[in-house]
């Protein structure tokens, strides 16, 4: 039921809900004031150079014409991967507190983070990481290569697409603002009931409506890309002959359509618990919290292989093109990825194993979930088998690979010891358990998104990024990584449980005290990414590359780089997997005569506007603003009924344009390649 | 290296791109159908809340008590007349003859109204009975499911206003056309999803 | 291997217009007609108290429902494996599948859960066994 409002006349309870003055934790004379006080004028102080930096260099209009408003899946896949780049920044400083907090607060010393400061920063990083990290840079990069290795100008629904970014965003938005007005959740990052329940305040009603906005977002990128792919390929090109990663792509979203509106439906109960009074996860009246764990795991676990999935993809496309080779049994690796996206809604059990589901039915799970590692293990042996005898270039993204193949194998080990349900009633909630799935997380995606991002970037802006600070992200991370979470098994194995702010035994405190040092070598990791970007864009003359940096093999590398807005000047024929290698290998000529006119959507701003209002909505209703929440989401339904009465939303490139980009067009061949 | 069939035979070079740009494709009903697939997810996990929670009256009333079948079998029959009514409104637009569309249309978007009208006024009754949404959990996973399937004949009702606006201004185009083929399929969808509540909350559901 | 078709985007049958078909007037009426004797049946046998054995009834209503889903599926949506080169019926059958594993899993999940952990509960006390029909 709602709670009750402050005590003021009532006006000002209408025009701001229960918002008061008591709203802002950063005014409250304690540690956690203290420490979200500095944290606000970090922020402010940062945010007003950005702002003002733009405003000086008059970038406003230029940034809203050719970004904001933009529908070109590129820019939306740079917008995707610096909004992810920004939140890892928040989920990381909040993995780096708790290590401070719990390497430190032993017996007599109680920390720095009162337990309910630290619930809220544990939920915090558990939903930052997965839904804005994890889920926005798979997106970004979804969205920046998938069409390019199709051979398609953009997705089916660009604008939709738009739409869909400003949707994450606001939800991204939600996170934020709750550091600084109010409070977060403190029932863990899939808010359980009861404690989701009973929690006061806005915290619990930021995670769930900050949560449906993305939610909303990425469903809608789900059905983009998969009606993308199946409709917009180039011709020739038949379902294997896609590229992997169009493959994992489609996997992915396949998934994303079958689990998002679970997770819409879940958070939706639990907002009706806390609004309207319903009885669906409350201890009294029938409620059954044991279904709200039965429905979030319905997507959770499945969401886990959304995540990783994108990443396989960009693992088989980095390992073929630096062992100079095609990739190893290609149609096991499609057939590996199909059974995993199905099998992965059979398996979600295994996180509620102690609940009490009785030996038949764990047992169902247990044996599923030991059958989904077989094809995750096939692409482990694909991956290893492209490598043999392979002329094996030891660049960045293939450090990041190998890396990953090393790391990944043992989460996956691991993994299977948790999936034994006998073993589970001793490691569940364990330390153990956290550091199986940071294992596979860490090793898997963020592994996966940094030999992306190193992959794709020459193609994204022309110019590679440095090799030395890519290396030393890459150690940093690696060695880091083992050293904070190696630790955190032992513990597991000790019986130690999670997210405890406080421990007793001083002889567990010299193994917390590693895994703080770990984390400190996973900030210089997070460092060495900045500065490799910063130092690569201040060398980018001396960096700049041709189309084909890294001798490809997929469509990608045919145009050039950066790819102009219309992606290709003539859509490809494609006659064989690998279509780049493939036109490489017959002396493919560019044309550079016989252009035609292009057809291209036009940008708009009412993705922008409905993200925004989208926002108003999801805020008045944290706050009990019930005029905002109501007359936005009138806005949300105006602004999308008045888009659809322009019919006018494309536009053709003349020929002469076309022209003149081809011409200037980055198209250098390959240098250093080879090296 | 891999090679093709056609270079294998030696005779004609691959062609590598298309000379011409060809018209644009369009996965608008593709798209809409995988949006409904998607709707059925949310409708699946009402349902799983439907049936592990239906029977749950927590010493309040149970399904025999507060459903009512007449009302029901008048609810049903309003939508599947309004949806084999949209199909003849398809029939009249694939003929191009808009103003019989229109006034098919028109029938099933009051029908649709007339049935979210008599929903609301169950659901209104069972409030004032004390038979409310947070009553018991029985009656939480009751109103929350039907509930939803209303909000959806709602914004099928809307977008058929604007629709029906829309092909009064600009015609039958190709966008129009389109969309109402889209809409087509929401409004079968829906009669679809409510086969399942009527059978299974409300039929059902006076048994347990 | 054929020789792809070069003026590109209506390969592999993708063109909607080819398809096109809004169904028949027949069509509609026959669904109609299905689907009014589908409804009627069920409610005819739940309001007139018609069959006193429970299980066997929820079955029928049940096993009725499904078959009148297929009825709006065939003659109001007109779900073929033609449309949209089977894309749509592969989504279909890719849904239905997925949806019938929430379901069928989530109920039996949950009455395991109800059994074992909520044994105060009087629903579930005098069932050590059986199906979510059994409650």
């Amino acid at each position: 039921m709602l709670e009750a409002m402050p005590h003021r006349a009532a006006i000002w309870n209408f025009v701001f809900g229960r918002l008061t003055y008591h709203s802002f934790p950063f005014l409250n004379p304690d540690t956690e004031g203290r420490i979200l006080l500095v944290t606000f004028f970090v922020v402010f102080i940062v945010g007003l150079a950005i702002l003002g930096a733009v405003t000086r260099a008059r970038k406003w209009g230029y940034l809203w014409r050719e970004w904001f408003t933009s529908v070109d899946h590129k820019k939306l896949g740079i917008m995707y991967m610096i909004l992810g780049t920004v939140m890892l920044l928040r989920g990381f400083s909040d993995a780096i507190m708790m290590r401070a907090q719990q390497a430190y607060a032993f017996g007599p010393h109680m920390g720095y983070l009162p337990p309910d400061h630290y619930d809220q920063i544990f939920s915090a990083h558990g939903s930052i990481m997965i839904f804005f990290v994890g889920m926005t840079y798979i997106v970004g990069l979804m969205n920046y290569v998938m069409p390019l290795q199709i051979g398609s100008r953009d997705v089916a629904f660009p604008f939709l697409n738009n739409l869909s970014f400003w949707f994450t965003f606001g939800g991204a938005i939600m996170f934020m603002v709750s550091l600084f007005l109010g409070d977060f959740s403190m029932a863990g990052w899939l808010g359980y009931p009861p404690v989701s329940e009973l929690q006061q305040g806005p915290g619990v009603d930021y995670y769930i409506w900050g949560l449906q906005l993305s939610g909303v977002g990425t469903l809608l990128t789900g059905i983009n890309f998969v009606v993308t792919i199946l409709k917009m390929r180039a011709p020739g090109m038949t379902l294997m002959k896609m590229p992997v990663f169009t493959w994992t792509t489609l996997c992915t979203s396949g998934l994303i359509i079958a689990i998002f509106p679970v997770l819409t439906a879940t958070l939706f109960l639990l907002a009706l618990d806390r609004y309207v009074g319903t009885h669906f996860f409350t201890a009294g009246f029938g409620g059954n919290l044991m279904m709200y764990i039965n429905l979030i795991w319905v997507w959770g676990h499945p969401e886990v292989y959304v995540l990783i999935l994108p990443l396989f993809g960009v693992y088989s496309e980095i390992v073929p093109t630096f062992s100079g080779k095609p990739l190893f049994a290609y149609s096991s690796m499609v057939y590996a990825t199909v059974a995993i996206m199905i099998l992965s809604y059979l398996v979600w059990l295994h996180h509620f194993f102690t609940m009490g589901s009785g030996a038949d039915v764990n047992s169902f799970f247990s044996l599923t979930t030991m059958m989904i590692s077989i094809p995750t293990g096939v692409k482990i042996f694909n991956w290893l088998f492209t490598m043999y005898r392979g002329r094996v270039r030891f660049t960045v993204p293939m450090l990041w690979t190998m890396g990953f193949l090393f790391t990944f194998t043992i989460g996956g080990m691991t993994g299977v010891m948790l999936s034994v349900a006998p073993a589970d009633f001793l490691l569940h909630n364990s330390l153990f358990l956290v550091a199986h799935f940071h294992n596979v997380i860490i090793g898997g995606v963020v592994f996966g998104v940094f030999a992306g991002v190193n992959y794709w970037f020459p193609k994204a802006f022309g110019f590679k990024l440095d090799e030395f600070w890519g290396k030393a992200t890459f150690w940093f991370w690696l060695v880091g990584f083992w050293v904070a979470f190696g630790p955190l098994y032992i513990l597991g194995l000790m019986g130690v449980t999670r997210r405890l702010s406080h421990f007793d035994d001083p002889s567990l405190q010299i193994w917390f005290v590693i895994a703080a040092v770990g984390a400190f070598l996973i900030a210089l990791g997070i460092l060495s990414f900045i500065i490799q970007i910063y130092v690569s864009i201040r060398r980018r003359r001396e960096y700049a590359v041709g189309h084909d940096p890294w001798d490809g093999r997929t469509l990608e590398w045919s145009t050039s780089s950066p790819p102009p807005d219309y992606n290709y000047a003539f859509i490809p024929i494609v006659h064989a997997r690998d279509a780049w290698a493939d036109m490489k290998a017959h002396g493919y000529e560019r044309p550079r005569e016989g252009f035609n006119a292009i057809h291209m959507p036009k940008n708009t701003a009412s993705g922008v506007l409905i993200g925004a209002l989208a926002f108003g909505c999801a805020f008045g209703l944290v706050w009990y603003i019930w005029w905002l929440a109501v007359a936005s989401l009138v806005g949300v339904i105006a602004v999308a009924i008045a888009h659809t009465f322009n019919y006018h939303r494309d536009y053709h490139i003349p020929e002469d344009e076309v022209r003149q980009s081809e011409r200037s067009g980055n198209w250098q061949q390959a240098q250093g390649a080879n090296a | 290296m891999s090679t093709t069939a056609i270079d294998a035979a030696g005779t004609t070079p691959p062609e590598f791109y298309c000379r011409e740009e060809a018209p644009p494709r369009n996965g608008t009903l593709l798209g809409f159908w995988i949006y409904l697939m998607s709707d059925c997810f949310i409708f699946a996990s009402l349902f799983a809340c439907n049936a592990v929670l239906g029977n749950q009256y927590a010493g309040g009333p149970t399904g025999a008590e507060v459903l009512d079948l007449p009302g029901l079998a008048l609810n049903t029959a309003l939508l599947l007349v309004s949806s084999v009514v949209f199909g003849f409104a398809m029939l009249e637009m694939a003929r191009r003859r808009k103003g019989a569309m229109l006034g098919w249309l028109a029938l099933a978007g009051v029908l649709a109204a007339a049935f979210v009208g008599l929903e609301i006024h169950e659901f209104l009754g069972m409030i004032a009975e004390g038979a409310g949404p947070g009553r018991s959990a029985f009656l939480s996973s009751f109103f929350t499911l039907v509930a939803t399937h209303g909000l959806h004949v709602t914004l099928g009702v809307l977008w058929l206003i604007v629709l029906m606006v829309q092909s009064i201004r600009f015609g039958l185009n190709e966008d129009n056309v389109r969309r109402l083929r889209c809409l087509s399929m929401f409004w079968h969808f829906l009669d679809l999803v409510w086969v399942g509540v009527f059978s299974y909350v409300y039929l059902i559901g006076v048994l347990r | 291997m054929s020789q792809p078709n070069p003026s590109g985007h209506a390969a592999a049958g993708n063109d909607d217009a080819m398809h096109e078909h809004h169904g028949s007037l027949r069509g509609y009426l026959t669904g109609f007609v299905l689907a009014a004797i589908l409804t009627i049946i069920p409610f005819w046998l739940v309001m007139d108290n018609v069959i006193h054995n429970r299980p066997l009834l929820v079955f029928i209503i049940l096993a009725l429902a499904v078959v009148q889903i297929f009825v709006h599926i065939v003659y109001f949506l007109h779900l073929d494996t033609r449309s949209e080169s089977g894309w749509n019926m592969m989504a279909f059958i890719f849904t239905a599948v997925l949806v019938i594993i929430v379901l069928g899993a989530s109920i039996w999940v949950m009455y395991n859960e109800n059994v074992n952990m909520m044994p105060m509960s009087p629903q579930y006390q005098h069932h050590p066994i059986g199906g979510p029909s059994a409650k």
